[in-house]
């Protein structure tokens, strides 16, 4: 009962938005901290690759950055459910901000992905069902992006963004399947969850390198969101308030 | 523990330093920029909104003085 309380709180911006506020720096810190962990583990202690020499320490960054670029659009689905559903205020402001940060994951993954490409097929690109459909993922971002800039009313670029979140979804598990369900020359996944084909020392890095690239996530999300509440909740007293009480007080 | 032998053998990632670099510096450059625009979007929006909200309460007193 208590946590539900707790939720509807946080659910209103005047309270949700100190509580960012705070977190922020936090989030910062413990990114950073995992990210020099996982550096240190992944570039300076982890063992050469078999068979891909050196080359495969794009690993550190490729799997957290595919992995985030998934994650984050399962997220933005999510509160675009929650908001469809519930006319929550909050949820489309969650998804607009976590917008652009996926959009830079799904790049990155396609960036270091074409520079490991590279050198292990001697291609930048081809048209394999994982690289392929990454980079519908790209283009799912950019679409929400720009159809929800193209409408002037918020609750109804939210509602507009929110069903074309939803419609995509389907091509994350396409994204995280394609490597099983067709022939591809992407290489199998190299972590599961009952085993992993890697050394522990390059495991670790990548996992760590992983928790740094979410926390980072979060951490400029949470920016993002911040921002957006104070354009959208403008008329609303808590805003006046925040943007100086000097000014605000002049009506009372 | 320490895996390379010299700095430069560290920066040649043995042979692949170009791909490998080119990863992490895109990466590398991409997080330190989205932070920082993030954070400029967020004074130039204050800034606007004060701005909005001065101009919308001269214009109340306005109305309510005359």
């Amino acid at each position: 009962m208590k946590d539900r309380f707790n939720l509807y709180r946080f659910a209103s911006p005047a309270t949700f938005y100190p509580l960012a506020g705070t977190l922020i720096p936090y989030f910062a810190a413990i990114s950073v901290i995992f990210g020099l962990a996982g550096l240190y583990l992944g570039m300076l202690v982890a063992p050469t690759d078999f068979q891909q020499g050196e080359g495969y320490r794009i690993i550190f960054i490729h799997v957290p950055a595919s992995w985030m670029s998934m994650f984050i659009y399962l997220v933005m689905a999510f509160w675009a459910a929650i908001g469809l559903a519930f006319n929550t205020r909050l949820s489309g402001m969650m998804a607009q901000a976590l917008a652009p940060t996926g959009a830079l994951m799904a790049f990155l993954s396609l960036w270091t992905g074409a520079l490991w490409g590279k050198p292990m097929w001697g291609a930048w690109w081809v048209w394999d069902a994982r690289l392929t459909s990454e980079l519908i993922l790209l283009f799912l971002y950019i679409g929400y992006m720009a159809l929800t800039a193209a409408i002037d009313d918020a609750r109804r670029a939210d509602k507009a963004g929110g069903l074309l979140l939803l419609v995509g979804v389907v091509n994350v598990p396409i994204i995280y399947f394609s490597v099983k369900w067709w022939n591809t020359l992407h290489q199998g996944s190299s972590v599961n969850l009952t085993k992993s084909s890697m050394a522990e020392t390059m495991l670790w890095g990548m996992l760590l390198m992983a928790m740094c690239f979410w926390m980072y996530s979060i951490a400029v999300a949470l920016m993002r969101v911040r921002t957006i509440m104070l354009e959208r909740e403008r008329n609303t007293d808590w805003v006046k308030a925040e943007l100086g009480g000097q000014v605000a007080g002049g009506k009372k | 523990m320490i895996h390379w032998n010299s700095f430069a053998d560290f920066l040649a990632m043995g042979g692949y330093g170009f791909y490998v670099w080119g990863s992490f510096g895109a990466t590398a450059l991409i997080m330190a920029i989205e932070p920082i625009m993030v954070a400029r979007n967020r004074k130039t929006t204050i800034t606007r909104l004060q701005r909005q909200m001065r101009a919308e309460t001269r214009a109340e007193n306005r109305n309510t003085a005359e």
